[in-house]
């Protein structure tokens, strides 16, 4: 049962990856680019978690834990970006 | 494993993946970027926060010992994401992003 | 050497014990103790200059009330978050509101922020240090007077009791 359960989670995973990605083609500002990619990469490192279940696998905490690292710097430094102008003071 | 951290397991995975599904639904859908902001701040984390929950129930049960370091990443993404939804909302407000009104 | 300028953060060498013990996930081992005491006394220290001054919590009683209230707005926030995304869109009203606040510590206003961003339909856009005031952004909204009056309530009221008078 738990590996159906995986598989449709990872499906829905799947179309919300899709619907940041049209997001992230459509615009219309850089402000929702940079938003649809925050989702993006949340969404990715759920189903980095996810395929992790599935092969049972703890090799995947390291990676997801990069991926919420620098994906919130990535962030951080985008908005700045928009902010100032620049990025380094 | 037995049958009841299995339906957890489940439960887990299936409430936190319909949560990322509806906040990511919240923004392709929503008409403005204040209100896209509002899906990904809230459903995406919690989302994400279920799944990490589930993760850290089936490693526990399927190895010896506890295994709760994916609370880290969880923790890590309750502190940040209001960060990174203020920081965007601040870089839209100074943008003159368009702004959706009922009225129009 | 006398212990209050080896313990100068006694909150965070306890974190960063944890936050080891978890990253190295291990909580058996002699040593990974030995090692995260060790790191979490060192690092605190070493870094001592960039601390900004913290407000001492007078009510754990009272953040405990926060807490509460902020896990249980966030569930009630994902349930609110879906009937709108998935109800019809074209019928919300959002709009733009300016919560008066009465907090001093940055810590303070930053768990107020938090707390407003995962609360349901609000989301903190930006801060006025000089006129005290926090801009939100509601996701619908019919009385507005209602909702300054409820945020202020239920999260500023717990985080006064929580920091009261900063220790300057």
């Amino acid at each position: 049962m738990l590996t159906t359960v995986i598989y449709l989670s990872m499906l829905m995973f799947g179309i919300s990856l899709l619907l940041n990605f049209f997001r992230l083609l459509r615009g219309p500002d850089a402000v929702d680019r940079i938003l649809a990619l925050d989702t993006l990469y949340i969404n990715g490192l759920a189903l980095l978690v996810i395929f992790g279940l599935l092969l049972n696998s703890r090799l995947f905490f390291e990676a997801a834990l990069l991926i919420a690292l620098f994906g919130f710097f990535s962030t951080v430094v985008l908005c700045k970006y928009l902010l100032r102008g620049d990025i380094i003071e | 494993m037995s049958v009841w951290i299995e339906y957890a397991v489940a439960f887990f995975l299936l409430v936190g993946s319909a949560f990322a599904l509806v906040g990511s639904i919240g923004l392709h859908r929503f008409p403005d970027f204040f209100m896209r902001l509002h899906g990904p701040a809230k459903a995406t984390t919690l989302g994400v926060g279920c799944v990490l929950i589930a993760s850290m129930l089936y490693f526990s049960s399927q190895h010896e010992g506890l295994h709760v370091h994916e609370l880290l990443i969880t923790l890590f993404l309750m502190l940040s994401a209001p960060v990174s939804a203020y920081m965007l909302a601040k870089a839209a407000v100074q943008q003159q992003v368009k702004t959706f009104n009922r009225k129009d | 050497m006398s212990r209050a300028r080896w313990l100068t953060h006694p909150l965070g060498s306890l974190g960063l014990l944890i936050v080891w013990l978890l990253l190295v996930d291990d909580f058996t081992s002699i040593g990974h103790w030995l090692l995260g005491g060790f790191l979490g006394l060192l690092i605190p220290r070493l870094t001592s200059t960039w601390w900004p001054r913290l407000p001492r919590v007078r009510s754990w009683k009272q953040l405990f009330v926060f807490s509460q209230h902020m896990l249980t707005d966030i569930v009630v926030a994902n349930f609110q978050v879906a009937r709108l995304a998935l109800g019809r869109v074209d019928n919300l009203q959002p709009i733009w509101i300016e919560v008066p606040y009465e907090l001093e510590s940055d810590l303070a206003i930053y768990l107020l922020a938090s707390a407003i961003s995962l609360a349901p339909g609000t989301v903190a856009a930006s801060v006025d240090r000089e006129r005290s005031l926090l801009t939100v952004h509601a996701l619908h909204c019919e009385d507005e007077q209602a909702l300054i009056a409820e945020i202020k309530q239920r999260y500023e009221q717990p985080l006064r009791e929580v920091f009261t008078c900063l220790p300057q």
